[in-house]
């Protein structure tokens, strides 16, 4: 098991699920997150440029099984660039995942996912 | 490259309307007609100091349904859109307020040419009102300065544009906008206002006491026509898109309807029987409204909402607007009541066809103002004991719908085509996904979202 960690720009989000649905991932985890990367971004207040240190970001986390985890970031890396890629466009991270429990039913592992 | 042509093209087509103000500034022209009228009334008028004090008022009161409307709106975008949002209402009060100085005015309420457009060149730049009087009764006795009826009406100006830009909420260039609204004034409720109030061929006609043709049908159905040309935003109407603060939209409901006291009141231009009888009929029907459509939702969902609340009192606020001034008090109860049922029916309708008309100004300022327009005529006041005959009536009111929805859709349709192939009004796809706020504004409107 693994869990895929993407931190994308908020406006690729949408392309992001719809891309991720098509390959047959529905459960998701999607937070609103702030972070620096190498993009710059420049906002303008009374002409005071301010230049933000922390971005808006948004985190998307997918457990799976490992068998999907090619899937889910091939989805990811497609849907998510800007154009043929731009900075600031985002990272993924797989770490491999211990154990997953679902409350419920308390079932572990593969099929708890 | 193509951003500098377009640019270019938007200067040339203001240039050139400061060119065509300006060019009809021609110091050879014959006096103006108001100037010598009130020559020769010779003694000057007395100023009636209670309707002119109302009239200020009002003046006020419906300015402050502007940023009312901004935040109406605003609360029921996304987040990101929020501020690109209320700076579409607030570019309303800047733009038209400069348009409406220039030849505004005197494009509405100068003399009439074929009933179709007024202009009286001592009126622009508000030059000849400066100082001239607005008469009140036939004789000439009393009157209010010209500049309180200027201003006051310049504020419908400003609002009826402000409504449109809910049906294309959150995927219109400001630039775009901006040079739409701009022309839109000029073309479309500049000659329809002064088609029904300033003296065009409508006037004492069909009645429209404060604006139910001329402000909310037309702003309704120009929104329908921009918003299926323009086309959905991205995603609609399967990702589901979440009103970004809907405390915002109940307190600019609240300042809507507060203000609409001087928006159908005011349209008495006086301070008397009528403004009272315009007063208690505008809170009637907006409570009314509200009322129906709880009821509706009640059933129907099994609970109220607060989106569903404020809709009502717009929903009756906008249908009693054309009657204000002519109808009984428990009509105003009906028309609140009907403009509701017919709003809801309006919008789930809408929904089934699936065009994005974002906020509802058709189904909410279009539908109820149709509804107020022709159905008022069910619940006309008795004229010096005489009863009015509904039936006398109902052709001038379905002529002023018609008129009104007819110059619109042509307008409109043709305004949106030309600004959206030269300048651009469709936002494209990447930066509607980023939102206005960010794409078009460089800012964005909630600070605590975005950790610093």
């Amino acid at each position: 098991m693994k869990l895929v960690t993407a931190i994308i720009q908020p406006d690729k989000l949408d392309a992001v699920r719809e891309a991720l649905v098509k390959a047959e991932i529905y459960r998701i985890t999607v937070s609103r997150c702030a972070g620096r990367g190498r993009a710059e971004d420049l906002e303008l207040y009374r002409g005071q440029k301010v230049a933000p240190h922390l971005l808006p970001k948004t985190r998307i986390d997918i457990a799976c099984n490992e068998e999907f985890v090619d899937v889910a970031v091939n989805a990811i890396l497609n849907a998510a660039r800007h154009g043929h890629g731009e900075v600031g466009d985002g990272k993924i991270f797989v770490t491999s995942l211990d154990k997953c429990i679902r409350i419920r039913t308390g079932e572990e592992g593969g099929d708890a996912i | 490259m193509t951003r500098r042509l377009t640019f270019g093209l938007a200067a040339v087509v203001l240039l050139g309307l400061a060119g065509l103000t300006l060019a009809n500034e021609d110091p050879t022209a014959p006096p103006a007609e108001t100037g010598q009228a009130a020559l020769e009334a010779a003694a000057a008028p007395t100023i009636d100091t209670g309707t002119t004090a109302w009239m200020l008022t009002s003046t006020a009161l419906v300015l402050l349904m502007v940023p009312g409307l901004a935040m109406f709106y605003g609360g029921l975008v996304r987040t990101k859109n929020v501020l690109g949002t209320m700076m579409h209402c607030f570019a309303a009060m800047a733009i038209i307020g400069v348009i409406w100085m220039i030849c505004g005015y005197a494009m509405t309420f100068g003399s009439t040419i074929k009933g179709i457009i007024g202009w009286d060149t001592a009126k622009l730049f508000l030059q000849g009102s400066d100082g001239d009087y607005y008469y009140l009764d036939e004789a000439k006795t009393t009157a209010i300065p010209e500049l309180v009826f200027a201003m006051f009406q310049g504020k419908f100006a400003i609002i009826t544009p402000a409504l449109i830009a809910g049906a294309f909420a959150e995927r219109v260039r400001f630039r775009g906008y901006c040079v739409f609204i701009a022309l839109w004034s000029l073309l479309v409720y500049n000659p329809l206002a002064h088609i029904v109030w300033g003296g065009g061929y409508l006037t004492g006609e069909a009645i429209d006491f404060a604006g139910g043709t001329v402000i909310h049908i037309s702003a309704g159905v120009s929104g329908l026509v921009a918003a299926i040309y323009l086309g959905a935003r991205r995603g609609y109407p399967a990702v589901a898109m979440h009103p970004s603060n809907l405390v915002m939209t109940m307190m600019g409901a609240g300042l809507l309807w507060v203000g609409w006291f001087g928006f159908n009141a005011g349209s008495s231009v006086a301070s008397g029987m009528q403004t009272a009888q315009a007063l208690t009929v505008t809170q009637i029907a907006a409570a009314a409204g509200a009322v129906t459509w709880m009821v509706i939702e009640g059933i129907r969902y099994g609970k109220a909402s607060a989106l569903g609340m404020v809709s009502g009192i717009l929903a009756g606020l906008v249908a009693i607007t054309p009657a204000a001034g002519d109808v009984v008090p428990w009509g105003a109860l009906v028309l609140g009541a009907l403009a509701s049922v017919f709003c809801f029916l309006a919008i789930a309708l809408k929904n089934k066809l699936g065009y994005d008309d974002t906020l509802d100004v058709f189904g909410i300022h279009g539908v109820a103002g149709i509804i107020g327009a022709i159905m008022l005529v069910f619940f006309l006041r008795p004229d010096d004991g005489e009863p009015r005959s509904w039936a006398d009536q109902i052709w001038p009111q379905f002529e002023g719908v018609l008129v009104s929805c007819g110059i619109a859709v042509v307008v409109t349709l043709v305004l949106v085509v030309l600004i959206d192939k030269t300048l651009g009004l469709k936002l494209h796809d990447d930066g509607e996904m980023a939102g206005l706020d960010h794409q078009l504004h460089g800012e964005h409107g909630y600070g605590l979202l975005n950790p610093e």
